[in-house]
């Protein structure tokens, strides 16, 4: 246990050393890819709380990613509020909306908690479209510069905003890192194997499911935000399903329960679109195979496999 | 216009709708009651259901109520092929899994979206009404085609009615929603049954999109608002039962015709999933459900 958590640490340490090297051998093109990635990583690390250790399969996501996004943007462009008070705030607001939906969707189970998830998410949405002349609606809105800047750095430059991706992608992986060699990150595993069989050992699965799902929500909070100040949009396009299921085929991708499952997902999706731009537009038909190929050839994705034929180490 | 009129207005739009809706449900009530798989591409069906009605009425020259006909029967019956097609392929070899199967069918929504704007392209097509006909009423005059939708909808959901209850084959499917195993032991083909299931819910879609694209046009995103009504009705109405749907359905369409016409359609829809949310969460049955 002792040599195998020396050898997970170091793994993890490993991969943020390279990442963090990154911005000074990537084109800025790519630097900024590889940002937007990790952002979008650190949603599916949240998804992967709820979905991956917990069981939890939410259709919803979108709607905790909007509410980060929108909790940060909107006071940012009605109260000029500075990037960190807007990043606390997305945090929260992530958190929040989490916290709520999981008190009404976890009194269900499996596939109604999917349609659950999914109905609110779409609710969500469309409310974002109901209030378009504070929310702009499909339209959106850009972050003012004002807004984009964090102790004097401006983040809508490249080396910043790498940066701060990259800082919030490794205190997200590292957290989730931590918390699955916690005790509770053991009990949020055993709701996903056998949920009776906790209760009867005196858990209860109500509390560490909404726990797990609030939890969830934060990281998608902190990725909305992270989007919207970083890249300086906020629209509602970020709260339709489309987003509820991009972090789902990351997570599935990488390996669902896997702590560096998400960021592979992610990167291979990502490089995946980009490559296939050549060849074709057909970007929604690559995403529709992947999910299709996935669940019938590797329902344990790229680090799930890895982990049961090779590497039972990985957590 | 008085309130009565526009009232009444906003009803038979939502009779309209309700009727459509009411096809599109039941074929996603039969497979989730039969096969217990939530089809998430549903609503794919049905817009591919309107995108072949506008090929197969361009296609094939004659009058517009015979190229109509035609439509009204190649499209589902493609429809219903192709869905036959990706049960075995995809479906079949998840082994039904619940939560392995949403994911798939969400991985064929993609497909088959992705497929419609590459072969069709991103425009809206219309296509003929079978025939023009306006019925005038004291305050304004109103579409006949709309009326014989409600008509034929009402007459297909009779015929499924039958189908179940009163033949073979719909015996053979209800035995097998009730009890897979007990059906399989008594030497009936499930997977055939399910193949069967799976290409009848889909071209019943279809034949909702056949039957709407002459008031809507076909266009590759129109599937996206019929899904999420059909699982609102379908959920609202009880998993699984026919009557259940067709009376949500009634509920929802008008609901929304009044809510759209006298506030705002994004409004109805907001409700709607609100409404639907929260039945999943008090009353996991359904309003309607027979089951406990």
């Amino acid at each position: 246990m002792r040599r195998n958590g020396l050898r997970v640490w170091a793994l993890h340490l490993a991969l943020l050393a390279v990442l963090a090297s990154a911005q000074f051998w990537l084109s800025p093109y790519l630097a900024t890819n590889l940002a937007r990635i990790m952002v979008l990583a650190v949603f599916a690390m949240g998804y992967n709380l709820a979905f991956g250790y917990t069981g939890l399969l939410s259709l919803g996501h979108a709607l905790l990613l909007a509410a980060g996004m929108y909790a940060a943007g909107l006071p940012a462009l009605l109260w000029g509020w500075s990037a960190g008070p807007a990043f606390i705030a997305g945090l929260a607001g992530g958190g929040l909306v989490a916290a709520v939906l999981g008190l009404l969707a976890l009194r269900t189970a499996g596939v109604s908690f999917m349609i659950v998830t999914l109905m609110f998410a779409q609710a969500g949405f469309l409310t974002l479209l109901y209030f378009a002349p504070v929310t702009r609606g499909n339209d959106g809105f850009a972050v003012a510069a004002a807004s984009r800047s964090f102790l004097g750095f401006d983040l809508s430059t490249d080396t910043p905003r790498f940066l701060a991706a990259f800082a919030i992608f490794a205190t997200g992986l590292l957290v989730s890192l931590a918390l699955m060699r916690s005790p509770f990150g053991r009990t949020m595993i055993a709701m996903r194997e056998n949920e009776e069989r906790s209760r009867m050992l005196g858990y209860n699965p109500f509390t560490v499911k909404l726990a797990a799902l609030t939890l969830s929500g934060l990281y998608a909070g902190a990725a909305g935000a992270a989007y919207a100040l970083l890249f300086g949009y906020v629209g509602a396009s970020f709260a339709t399903i489309q987003y509820s299921i991009l972090p789902m085929l990351y997570v599935l991708m990488g390996g669902a329960g896997t702590t560096l499952g998400p960021f592979l997902g992610a990167l291979l999706m990502f490089a995946l679109v980009e490559a296939a731009t050549g060849l074709t537009t057909a970007h929604q038909f690559i995403i529709g195979a992947a999910l299709v190929a996935l669940v019938l050839f590797a329902p344990k994705g790229i680090l799930g496999t890895v982990r049961e034929r090779w590497a039972k180490w990985l957590p | 216009m008085a309130f009565g009129p526009f009232l009444l207005l906003a009803l038979m739009e939502g009779l309209v709708t309700a009727a459509v809706l009411a096809l599109a449900a039941a074929g996603l009530s039969l497979v989730f009651g039969v096969m217990r798989v939530v089809n998430v591409a549903h609503g794919e069906f049905y817009m591919l259901g309107a995108v072949l009605a506008w090929a197969v009425t361009g296609m094939i020259p004659g009058p517009a109520a015979l190229t109509f006909l035609a439509a009204l029967i190649i499209a589902p019956v493609l429809v219903a092929a192709l869905a036959a097609v990706a049960d075995g392929l995809i479906l079949k070899r998840l082994n039904y899994d619940p939560e392995a199967t949403i994911v798939a069918t969400i991985g064929l929504l993609y497909i088959l979206q992705q497929a419609a704007l590459s072969l069709y392209g991103p425009n809206a097509n219309p296509v003929p009404a079978p025939f023009e006909w306006r019925i005038q009423l004291p305050w304004f005059g109103y579409s006949g085609y709309k009326l014989f939708v409600v008509l034929a909808a009402l007459a297909v959901l009779l015929a499924l009615w039958t189908f179940l209850s009163r033949t073979r084959a719909g015996l053979i499917m209800r035995a097998t929603q009730v009890d897979r195993m007990t059906a399989q032991a008594f030497g009936i083909n499930v997977d055939r049954v399910y193949m069967g299931t799976f290409a009848l819910g889909a071209g019943l879609a279809a034949l909702a999109g056949v039957l709407v694209v002459p008031i809507q046009q076909a266009q590759y995103l129109m599937g996206h608002d019929p899904l999420l009504l059909s699982f609102i009705v379908v959920i609202i109405g009880g998993l699984g039962s026919l009557r259940g749907t067709l009376v949500a359905a009634v509920v929802i369409g008008l609901s929304d015709g009044v809510i759209s016409m006298f506030f705002s359609p994004t409004l109805a829809k907001i409700l709607a999933t609100l409404l639907v949310a929260m039945v999943l969460v008090l009353r996991p049955q359904g309003l309607f459900g027979a089951r406990a």
